[in-house]
């Protein structure tokens, strides 16, 4: 099923992206050649199988488990905002919202 | 020693970078001054004194983490990969940044924001990637060991394509904290070296269980040296005659048949083995990889860290602005893709049915342990193909990876190992798979065939 320039429009818009002129026309075309090709996973009857749920060994998921409730250190508040684009008074500042 | 060491290598990369690419920073002053420290406090590590190379993608404080993005371009991460701090404590000095595609999305190295690295054995052609500058700068003989990243062959494709060793290891073996995330059931931290013996070594330091990434598995981490006996004899090595068949150029197929012929002279059992499922790897691959990566990458929204758009007075119109002019094409298509398949009405479509056969993939890889200890495959379809070629085919560039993504989707190591060169004069790499947690195996094997037809060759563009 080809995906047309709204439907990309639309998925633009769930990952917050705004794409140029160019992007918009070119995406379309190729978003469906690689969803045309992994729709050959349909040639596979898979209704008995479980889906692998991340890529853990019978070791890993064994022991995948978060660490000990103990107090670590941290970077601290200005280590932290070091790299902020627009840091202020301690906090992140982010452009109006309404 | 190791201050004269260290100064060859930032040496070295500051003069080739002009001509190769592979560096994004070079750290001369910091690690001369880690040097002369190591000299002095007479550190003793596995690794004192030896220079290495990391991906752009791995945290070290105090230098830059860009990932090959204009997002990142200007980033600077206040800690430290657990893999670094692993590595500085055995004594290996941090010498740079190695370019790399952006996010790790790529194979070739052409989606870096800051230019394609170029293949030191003939520079029109790729380096491979996504790892590329890391790979360059071992074969260049600059470094003689890098870090890189491989989420779908990163590692082991552009070590092939450059004509050293890249491991990537079993899922859980090494910790991914301080590893920018791409698609985190696939991601492993990899190693790039020259002699077998380098990845043993670097293996050996930074793998085991990390408290800070609880995908680590609470498994022994052994001496990898000790298993480089040379000796393969009885060792069961599975060949999958259907994977050498379309697609692959004649001469990858010889060379790696040779291979395998050498390992039956030296006693190694060869078993037929069958992995049914292999053709749907790609399939299965582009729809997890991109699903992840739409979830990972959102967090580059402008607001924490990194670029931010200018003239966006409302917030979601910054983050889009600021996600549009951030990142590159290829970066957005995966988003846009990854996307695509979470949407609603298509979840069960795409993503719980490549989940379902990824669990397929697996078995197979399961079944066919059982009757060999390693599986012999080529690394990359073909050797470096030019840069330009297949720039505009997003799709003929995803199936670069056919033979190296079944490994991350299983869990299973993989090694590249260099087996020759082609008639142009490019690298040819076999690659060895094994299961689980069989890194040792894994190396084993490829010390025997390094020492029986050790891969002397350097390229035209080198150090020394």
């Amino acid at each position: 099923m080809p995906i047309s320039q709204s439907d990309i429009e639309k998925v633009a818009q769930l990952a917050h992206l705004e794409l140029g002129e160019q992007e918009l026309k070119t995406f379309g075309p190729q978003i469906t050649e690689i969803v045309n090709y992994v729709e050959q996973l349909n040639e596979l009857d898979t209704a008995n199988v479980e889906p692998a749920i991340g890529g853990l060994t019978p070791e890993g998921a064994k022991t995948n488990s978060s660490r000990e409730d103990e107090i670590a250190g941290s970077l601290g508040q200005k280590v932290a905002l070091a790299e902020a684009p627009d840091p202020a008074s301690g906090h992140f500042r982010v452009p109006k919202v309404l | 020693m190791s201050r004269q060491t260290v100064e060859f290598s930032v040496t070295a990369a500051e003069r080739l970078n002009e001509t190769l690419n592979a560096f994004l920073q070079i750290d001369r002053e910091g690690a001369l001054r880690r040097a002369d420290e190591i000299e002095q406090n007479r550190n003793h590590g596995p690794l004192a004194g030896i220079p290495i190379a990391v991906k752009d993608n791995i945290c070290v404080k105090g230098l830059q983490a860009s990932c090959g993005s204009k997002i990142l371009g200007d980033y600077h991460p206040p800690y430290n990969a657990t893999v670094i701090d692993r590595l500085t404590k055995a004594g290996a000095i941090v010498i740079g940044k190695t370019n790399c595609d952006e996010f790790a999305m790529g194979s070739s190295n052409e989606n870096s924001a800051f230019g394609p690295v170029r293949n030191p054995w003939d520079t029109t052609r790729v380096s491979g990637g996504s790892s590329g500058g890391s790979a360059t700068a071992v074969a260049a003989g600059i470094v003689p060991v890098a870090l890189g990243s491989d989420t779908g062959g990163s590692v082991r494709q552009p070590a092939s394509l450059c004509g050293v060793l890249g491991l990537k290891p079993t899922y859980g073996r090494n910790s991914r904290y301080g590893l920018v995330a791409f698609a985190s059931s696939l991601d492993q931290i990899g190693i790039f070296a020259r002699k077998v013996e380098d990845v043993a070594r670097v293996l050996g330091v930074i793998a085991g269980r990390d408290p800070q990434d609880t995908t680590t598995a609470d498994v022994p981490v052994p001496d990898y040296t000790a298993s480089l006996t040379g000796d393969v004899k009885g060792a069961r090595i599975g060949f999958p005659r259907t994977l050498f068949g379309k697609g692959l150029n004649n001469e990858v197929k010889t060379s790696v048949e040779n291979v395998v012929d050498v390992y039956r002279e030296l006693g190694a059992e060869i078993v037929d083995v069958e992995l049914p499922n292999a053709g749907y790897a790609i399939a299965v691959y582009y729809i997890i990889a991109t699903a992840e990566a739409s979830s990972n990458l959102a967090r580059f929204d402008g607001v924490r860290y990194g670029f931010r758009a200018e003239d966006a007075p409302e917030l979601r119109q910054m983050y889009r602005k600021t996600r549009e002019e951030g990142f590159g094409p290829e970066v957005k298509r995966r988003i846009m893709l990854g996307t695509y398949v979470l949407s609603a009405g298509y979840y069960d479509a795409y993503y719980r049915k490549a989940q379902q056969v990824r669990t397929l993939i697996k078995n197979d890889f399961l079944k066919a342990f059982k009757s060999c200890d390693a599986i012999i495959t080529p690394t990359s379809p073909t050797p470096a193909f030019a840069i330009g070629e297949k720039v505009d085919d997003p799709l003929a560039m995803y199936l670069n990876d056919i033979y190296t993504v079944t490994a991350n989707l299983a869990g299973v190591p993989g090694l590249s190992v260099p087996c020759g060169l082609s008639s142009e004069r490019l690298p040819i790499g076999f690659q060895l798979l094994g299961p689980y947690w069989s890194e040792d195996q894994l190396l084993k094997i490829a010390h025997a065939y390094e020492q029986e037809r050790p891969f002397t060759e350097r390229p035209p563009i080198s150090a020394s």
